[in-house]
This record gives structure tokens, C-alpha cells and sequence, in this order.
């Protein structure tokens, strides 16, 4: 699977990159919104350039000309009625000269009617959610940059923290609505090249949406503070062929219908904890970090942690239901079943924790269900 | 009290008795300590201001630095991301409420009695107790970063529900702090608008105003109606931490940006509190230094209103990407691309004000001009960010961190610093050291441009602001900033030593200490006497 990623990555690099490449200026990206507003933005751009070497000019020319050391004589008059109602009206006329087009892009911008693919985009601390409603595909997309690049022991690689486990596979031309939402804080969903950032907000849904004309990898952050591992939430998107999209999609489908069905076997222990540490390596590492020793006083250590070791439920609990006014979530609908047995299992496993408690998928999709 | 004194001719040699502060013929002021937590005098109280803000500037820009060492390559390498994002927080807490506004307001203490012919701000005991807040503010501020949990970590706009449901314990102090401050800048602004009105000297009308004058009058309306909006959302934000509320919390039927419309209806005119007395610093200096009576008084007055009245219009322009509907944005759009006008109107102003000048370039000029062309550039990326589909975009990068820079650096600080090079002469009887002064200015603008040109192409190519590390494309940019950042805080130690050295000594300053100046500050001698117009001066109209 992540082969044939790395493959496709390869061979779109051509065309992907010509967007993405230019680090100077807003990229002209590849929609058609996104070089609209590449427009407005070259435009109002040097429409400023312009007014500046005009002010600036008649500005450096009188520092010069009019000298006091080379016995300038200053002149009196303070007040000129016509020319100061010209510099009124002219900017004002070219103000709305620049209004016209950019009215229009944003009217553009604010049509989402007549999608062919509704994508629920949620944002989590510190992740993303992506949900292709009513195709019962949904999947967290982490950073996967190693905790190691960001201190410097290891090699920074080429897409250093704008890399993920999971990207958003979206098709090319279809128009594709963004439904997005929030579970915790105000994050921002942003592709430059897709030029799409839009504000995730608890309890509110915003609407965006994106038709994209070539296909390619295109990457972006969260662009609203939302805690501490606010630059550490990149977002990436995968545009493929139609075809390819709905072979990827068909394929996705089957895959969950198997989760689904795992939720009612048997689990040995080491395919668990083998499952909970990938887990919890991408879901809970970056607050309790990696070996469970945690952050006190806002994130508590794991290892050796007493109440833990002697109370399953209670842990069970506190990872499917969240600790209400700390900055621990409930992981309810954000991990399945076998996920949250799994980090159960691991860390009541790892790091000393040395329990030999058994967690499995089935009991949680019964206390879900309660 | 003392007797009344009869109205002195201005003396064009300063008498060094008067510099410590005593006046001839009143009581002597308490000794020590008690001189400045007791002291009414509006000079005395503008000087804590000025000490004070400057105090400020450099905790703030310590807070700065680290953050831009933090940036100053890739990865994680001084700060763990929490306590980067309470530098980050605190550098723009404690500049904008700190360093900023109280810079105006002790600049407004000294300057607008002086001005106007008044013998000393309207209610001077009010005045005293308005000072005297802000450190207690700061301090209760400052410990936040000591308590477990740490300080706010949430950036100087706080959003909830970061900024509540999922703050450290600290933010009941922070708000707290906070309404302190507000409460202070409510009572300075009271006490601006009551000495302006009632105690110009006869003779002056409103009109007559010099227009540092005016921009204040007009800057303590925005801060009467705005800090109470402040202070309603932040005790909205105490309620949701404490008392169970749920204004801003979605789980309880509350609204995350409703927070949001009530912090920029504050937020927006708190930008033109920051910039408007700098257009009139600026106004002042540029005809002194021209030798030319300002362009277009009436207008620089009409365009300076027609600012404060459209920055309760623009709010939501902060708000483009949280999801209005298509008409607000439309609105929004269009009324901030309308500020252009007004502030364009300024700019032309000024540029004509020094055409057929006889010009020279003192410190204070050079800074007053720096103004003009830098804070005309932070214009133009405003303009840019007016355009609601390109702020899609720009919104939360670099680009807006290198626009506001632009207008508060080398806009109300170059302002700020350019009133304290023109004025300082008057206050201490000194001119300042004009080499030093001269070297401070040119190491400023090299490092605030270095420090703040390149974010606009960090933040074009892509980079969000208030993050701790960063993809790789933006390591050269992040380099220069940080290289920038250093060499523009280092050189403002320049600006101390040179107002140290002009305390202590310096050049003789004459009652008039620039040619070209014309307000009633240089009427009086310089340095000026404790106490100044107990009879007010007979105001002669000049040319405007």
C-alpha cells in the first residue's frame, strides 16, 4: 500500500512540483479559484507597486530637491482644495476597479451547490479526521515525520513536518464539497496550492469545496493556533485520476467492512499491543510521549502510573470518554474499537506497566454502545 | 499652593535648577519613593509613562528574541512548543498593552498640557492612580508565566475556546490583568478628553489644535468605546472558566465566534489607538523639519475621523476564513478597502508638506520620514489583505505577520521614537546625542526591514504564523529574521544610552529647540519648569 503511494509520488512529482515549487510568491495552485485569486493577488499587488513608486518618488524627489543644506527656501502654502479632492476620488476609483473582479472570484468561492463528493473534514488536536459521507470511509491523518527529525537526531527528510500517515485521496475533476467541523479547539484547514483554508469550528459546519485540475500531491498545515502541536498538523491531499479514485475509494470500503467484522473476534496479545503501539505512537506520543513518561502537570505519565495499572475500567474510560476540562479527548468516535483495545493493551503492557491485562475490541464496542 | 506667577517670556537658555524637578515658589515635593507614587504633575506622570514603556519594550522584545532563535533554523532546539506559544502570546500581549499604548499616553501626559497652553492634565489625581495601575497589571501579567501550567499560551488574541475551555489555570489571572490595564487606559482616555476640551488655552478653537492634539482627542473616543467591549468578553471568558457558563463553549449552546466579533470590535479600532497619535507625532515633525506649515490641516482632521469612524465597520475583515455568509464578507470587504482613502489622504498630505520644503534631517526627522515610507508599505499589504478572496489565502501566514509588524515597528514605534527624539530637548533641556541618535536610526531600519521583509515571502510560500518549527522551504527566510531580530534589539540598547546621555547632560536646548517648530510646547523654556501655564498663554492663530 504505502509502496504504491511512494510509486504515484514519484510519477506525479512532474507535474505537481511546477505549482508547488515557487517559494517566493503565492503559488498560482491548480484550480481554477486558486489562480483566480493568484490574480486578484499579482493585481492589487502591483497596482501597489505602482502608487508606491509614484508616492515614493515625489516623496525622495523632494528630500532632494528641497535641501536645507543647500539653502532651500520653503515655501508657504499649506491647502489646495482641487488637488486634495483629486487624491480623494482617484484611489477610490481604483478601489473599485479592484472590487469588481474580487466580488466576483468570492462569489465563486461561496458556490458549493452540485458536489459529486461530500467530504466531512474534522479537526482534532492534533490531527485531522477525513469522512467521504455516506461511503462509510473515514480515517485520522497524523504527521508522520519522526519526533526525531524535529530534535535533530536523525536527518531532516525532503517534506520535513508537511508529511502524514494517511492523506486525503480526492479525485480530479469532480467538484468536491468540504463539509468541516471541529471536536475540540478552532483549527484551519489550509492547501495552498488548493487554495483552500477554511476555519474549523466546534459546532458549526463550514462549507468550502475544491475541484482540481491536475493530478498531484499538495501540501498544507493548520493554520489557527490550536495548541501545542499546532505546526506540528500538516495536511496533505492526494489528487488522482477519477478512476483511480474510485478504485482507491472501492478498496477503502472493503477494508473498513473487515475492521468492522474484527471488532468480533478473538484478539491474542501481541497482535494488540503489536497494533496499539503504532497507535499510540501516533495518536497519544505527542502529549504523553514516546515512552509513556508523560508531561506533568498537563499530561500525566502513563508508566508506572498507580491508579492506571490497578483500575482497567478506569482507564478504559478515560480513553473512550475523555477527561472533561483537561486536554484529554474522548477518543470515542475518533478511534475504533480495535484501536483504542489495542492502546489499551499496549500501555498497560509497555514501559513496566507490566499488567498482563487483555483488552479486547469487543468489550469496547459494548461500552461505546452504552 | 503657590502664588499665581505672572507670564513668563520664554527663556532661551535653560536654567539647570529646575531640572530635578523643582519649581521655584511651590512646596517641595515628598522625597524618594513617594515623589512618584504621589506625584499629580502631568510631567512626572508622563516620564513613569515613557519609563515604563520603554521597560516593556525590551521584556517584550526579550520574549521576541526568543521565539526568533527558536526560528532561527528548523526543528525543535531552545523552547518545548508550549513555551514558545507563551512567548509568542506574551511578546504581543506585552507590547500592545505595555509598550505601545502606554508610550502614547505618557507622550499625551507631557505634550497635550503643552500644547494646548493647559497648566496640567484635567484631573491629575486620576491621571496618578491610571499610571499606577499598569504595573500592578504587568506584574500580575508577567507572574503568569511562574504559575503551574504556565503564563497564556494561547496568542494575544486568545480565541476561545482555546483561551477557555482549554487554557491553563494561569488565564483568571491574565484576565484579570487585563481588565486592569483596560480599566487604566479608560481613565487616561477620560481624563485626555476632559483636559482637551476644557482646558485649551483662550483663543485656541478646536480647529487650532496641533494635530498630535487632535489624533489623541479622536484616539481616547475609540478607547472609551472599545475597552468596555474588551472588558466584556474577557469577563465572559472568566465566566466560562469559573461560573459555569457557556458563551463561547459549542457543547453548552454557546458560540466560539461570537468570541470572535466582540474581540475585533475591539480589536479593530485598539489598531488605530496604536496608530493614530503616530500620525500626529508624525504631523508635527515632518513641517518643523520642512520649514513648511503641514498640508492640509482640515483634511489630516477629517481624514483622522473618517479612520476612527470606519474602524468600527471593518472588524470582521480578522474573520474572512471563519465562514461568513457572502454578504458579510462583501461588506467587510468593501468597507476596509474604503480605509485606503482616508489614510492615502495622510500620506499625500505629508509627501506634499515637504515638497518646496527647505528640509533637514535630524534624528527626529529621519525617523518621522522612516514612518511615512514603512507604515506605507504595511498599507499596501493591508490593502492586499483587503481582498477577501486573496485573504483566503494570506489569512494566519507570515504575510500578515510582516504586515502588522510594518505598521507597528517601524509605524508607531518609529513614531514613538521620533516624538522622543524631538521632544527630549524640551523635556530634559538637552538635545540628544545627534551621532548616536543618527547611528540608532540607521541600524533600526536596517534591522526592522531585515527582520520583517522577508515574512512576506515566508508567509506567501506558504508558512502559518505562531508556529515553533517549520517546513524546510522557509529556513532562509526564518534565518535572515532571526538575524534581523537580533540586530534591531541590540541597536534599540543605542536608544537608551542616548536618552541616559541626554538626561544627564548634552547640548543646551533653547525654548525654541527646532527652527522650523511652531506649537506652544517651545514657548516655554527647556528645559520646561514643573509647572507651566498657571496663567494660560494668549493663543495667536498661526497659518492653519
Amino acid at each position: 500500500m504505502r509502496s504504491r503511494w511512494w510509486l504515484m509520488a514519484v510519477s506525479l512529482a512532474a507535474s505537481g512540483s511546477q505549482a508547488q515549487t515557487n517559494g517566493w510568491n503565492m503559488p498560482v495552485g491548480v484550480t481554477d479559484v486558486s489562480s483566480d485569486i493568484y490574480g486578484l493577488h499579482m493585481t492589487i499587488f502591483w497596482i501597489c507597486v505602482v502608487i508606491g513608486l509614484v508616492v515614493f518618488g515625489a516623496m525622495f524627489y523632494s528630500l532632494f530637491r528641497y535641501r536645507h543644506s543647500k539653502g532651500a527656501k520653503a515655501a508657504h502654502f499649506h491647502e489646495h482644495t482641487s488637488v486634495e479632492v483629486l487624491w480623494t476620488a482617484i484611489p477610490i476609483l481604483i478601489l473599485v476597479g479592484m472590487a469588481v473582479p474580487a466580488t466576483a472570484t468570492l462569489k465563486n468561492m461561496y458556490d458549493s451547490s452540485d458536489a459529486e463528493l461530500d467530504v466531512m473534514i474534522t479537526g482534532q488536536q492534533w490531527r485531522w479526521r477525513y469522512e467521504y459521507l455516506g461511503e462509510d470511509v473515514a480515517f485520522t491523518s497524523n504527521m508522520s515525520t519522526p519526533r526525531t527529525q524535529i530534535s535533530g537526531e536523525e536527518t531532516r527528510g525532503e517534506h520535513y513536518l508537511l508529511e502524514v500517515d494517511e492523506p486525503l485521496v480526492l479525485p480530479i475533476n469532480r467538484k468536491v464539497r468540504f463539509l468541516m467541523t471541529s471536536d475540540d479547539v478552532i483549527h484551519s484547514w489550509w492547501v495552498p496550492d488548493l487554495a483552500v483554508k477554511q476555519d474549523t469550528i466546534p459546532g458549526f459546519i463550514n462549507e468550502n469545496w475544491v475541484k482540481i485540475n491536475e493530478p498531484g500531491i499538495y501540501r498544507g498545515q493548520c493554520a489557527e493556533l490550536c495548541g501545542i502541536d499546532h505546526g506540528f498538523m500538516p495536511v496533505v491531499v492526494h489528487a488522482v485520476e477519477e478512476e483511480e479514485f474510485d478504485g482507491w475509494l472501492a478498496e477503502r470500503k472493503e477494508a473498513a467492512e473487515q475492521e468492522a467484522m474484527g471488532v468480533d473476534r478473538e484478539w491474542a496479545m501481541d497482535e494488540l499491543v503489536e497494533r496499539g503501539e503504532s497507535v499510540y505512537q501516533s495518536i497519544c506520543s505527542s502529549c504523553h510521549q514516546a515512552e509513556g513518561q508523560g508531561s506533568p502537570p498537563a499530561f500525566p505519565a502513563l508508566a508506572n502510573n498507580e491508579q492506571l495499572i490497578n483500575d482497567v475500567d478506569w482507564h478504559l474510560d478515560r480513553v473512550v470518554n475523555g477527561v472533561s476540562g483537561a486536554a484529554m479527548p474522548a477518543f470515542r468516535s475518533t478511534l475504533n474499537p480495535v484501536e483504542i483495545a489495542a492502546v489499551v493493551t499496549y500501555t498497560r503492557n509497555a514501559w513496566g506497566n507490566d499488567t498482563g491485562d487483555v483488552v479486547q475490541p469487543s468489550a469496547v464496542a459494548e461500552l461505546i454502545a452504552q | 499652593m503657590a502664588p499665581k506667577l505672572p507670564p513668563q517670556p520664554p527663556l532661551q537658555h535653560s536654567t539647570t535648577a529646575v531640572a530635578d524637578g523643582q519649581s521655584h515658589g511651590h512646596a517641595a515635593p515628598p522625597k524618594g519613593i513617594f515623589r512618584w507614587l504621589l506625584t499629580t504633575n502631568h510631567k512626572e506622570i508622563g516620564s513613569l509613562y515613557l519609563i515604563f514603556s520603554l521597560t516593556m519594550f525590551f521584556i517584550g522584545g526579550i520574549f521576541a528574541l526568543v521565539v526568533r532563535a527558536e526560528l532561527f533554523q528548523p526543528g525543535l532546539q531552545l523552547v518545548e512548543p508550549e513555551f514558545f506559544n507563551q512567548m509568542t502570546t506574551m511578546h504581543g500581549l506585552i507590547m500592545v498593552f505595555g509598550a505601545v499604548m502606554p508610550a502614547f499616553t505618557g507622550l499625551a501626559n507631557w505634550m497635550i498640557p503643552l500644547q494646548i497652553g493647559a497648566p496640567d492634565m484635567a484631573l491629575p489625581r486620576l491621571n496618578n492612580f491610571s499610571f499606577w495601575l499598569l504595573p500592578v497589571s504587568f506584574t500580575l501579567l508577567l507572574s503568569t508565566l511562574l504559575m503551574p501550567g504556565g503564563g497564556p499560551n494561547f496568542g494575544w488574541t486568545f480565541y476561545a475556546p482555546l483561551s477557555t475551555n482549554f487554557a491553563p489555570p494561569s488565564t483568571t489571572f491574565f484576565i484579570l490583568a487585563l481588565h486592569i490595564a483596560g480599566i487604566s487606559s479608560i481613565l487616561g482616555a477620560i481624563n485626555i478628553i476632559a483636559t482637551i476640551l476644557n482646558m485649551r488655552a483662550p483663543g485656541m478653537r478646536l480647529m487650532d489644535m496641533p494635530l498630535f492634539v487632535w489624533t489623541w482627542l479622536i484616539t481616547a473616543f475609540l478607547l472609551i468605546a472599545v475597552m468596555p467591549v474588551l472588558a466584556g468578553v474577557i469577563t465572559m471568558m472568566l465566566m466560562d472558566i469559573n461560573f459555569g457558563t457557556s458563551f463561547f463553549d459549542a457543547a453548552g449552546g454557546g458560540d466560539p465566534v461570537l468570541f470572535q466579533h466582540l474581540f475585533w470590535f475591539f480589536g479593530h479600532p485598539e489598531v488605530y489607538i496604536m496608530i493614530l497619535p503616530a500620525f500626529g507625532i508624525v504631523s508635527a515633525i515632518i513641517p518643523t523639519f520642512a520649514r513648511k506649515p503641514l498640508f492640509g490641516y482640515a483634511s489630516m482632521v477629517y481624514a483622522t475621523a473618517a479612520i476612527a469612524l470606519l474602524s468600527f465597520l471593518v472588524w470582521a475583515h480578522h474573520m474572512f476564513i471563519v465562514g461568513l455568509p457572502l454578504v458579510a464578507e462583501l461588506f467587510f470587504m468593501y468597507s476596509t478597502m474604503l480605509i485606503a482613502v482616508p489614510t492615502g489622504v495622510k500620506v499625500f498630505n505629508w509627501v506634499t508638506t515637504l515638497f518646496r520644503g527647505s528640509i533637514s534631517f535630524e534624528s527626529p526627522m529621519l525617523f518621522a520620514l522612516a514612518f511615512v515610507v514603512l507604515f506605507t508599505i504595511g498599507g499596501f499589504s493591508g490593502l492586499m489583505l483587503a481582498i477577501a478572496p486573496a485573504d483566503f489565502q494570506y489569512h494566519d501566514t507570515y504575510f500578515v505577520v510582516a504586515h502588522f509588524h510594518y505598521v507597528l515597528v517601524p509605524g508607531a514605534i518609529f513614531a514613538i521614537m521620533a516624538g522622543v527624539y524631538y521632544w527630549l530637548p524640551k523635556w530634559t533641556g538637552h538635545y540628544p546625542n545627534e551621532k548616536l541618535a543618527q547611528w540608532h536610526f540607521w541600524f533600526s531600519i536596517i534591522g526592522v526591514n531585515l527582520t520583517f521583509f522577508p515574512m512576506h515571502f515566508a508567509g506567501l510560500a506558504g508558512m502559518p504564523r505562531r508556529i515553533p518549527d517549520y517546513a524546510l522551504q522557509f529556513a532562509d527566510f526564518n534565518l535572515l529574521s532571526s538575524i534581523g531580530a537580533f540586530f534591531f534589539g541590540a541597536s534599540q540598547l543605542l536608544f537608551v544610552l542616548g536618552v541616559i546621555l541626554c538626561v544627564r547632560g548634552g547640548k543646551k536646548a533653547p525654548a525654541k529647540a527646532w527652527e522650523g517648530a511652531e506649537d506652544l510646547e517651545w514657548t516655554v523654556p527647556s528645559p520646561a519648569p514643573l509647572h507651566t501655564f498657571e496663567t494660560p498663554p494668549v493663543f495667536h492663530r498661526t497659518s492653519h
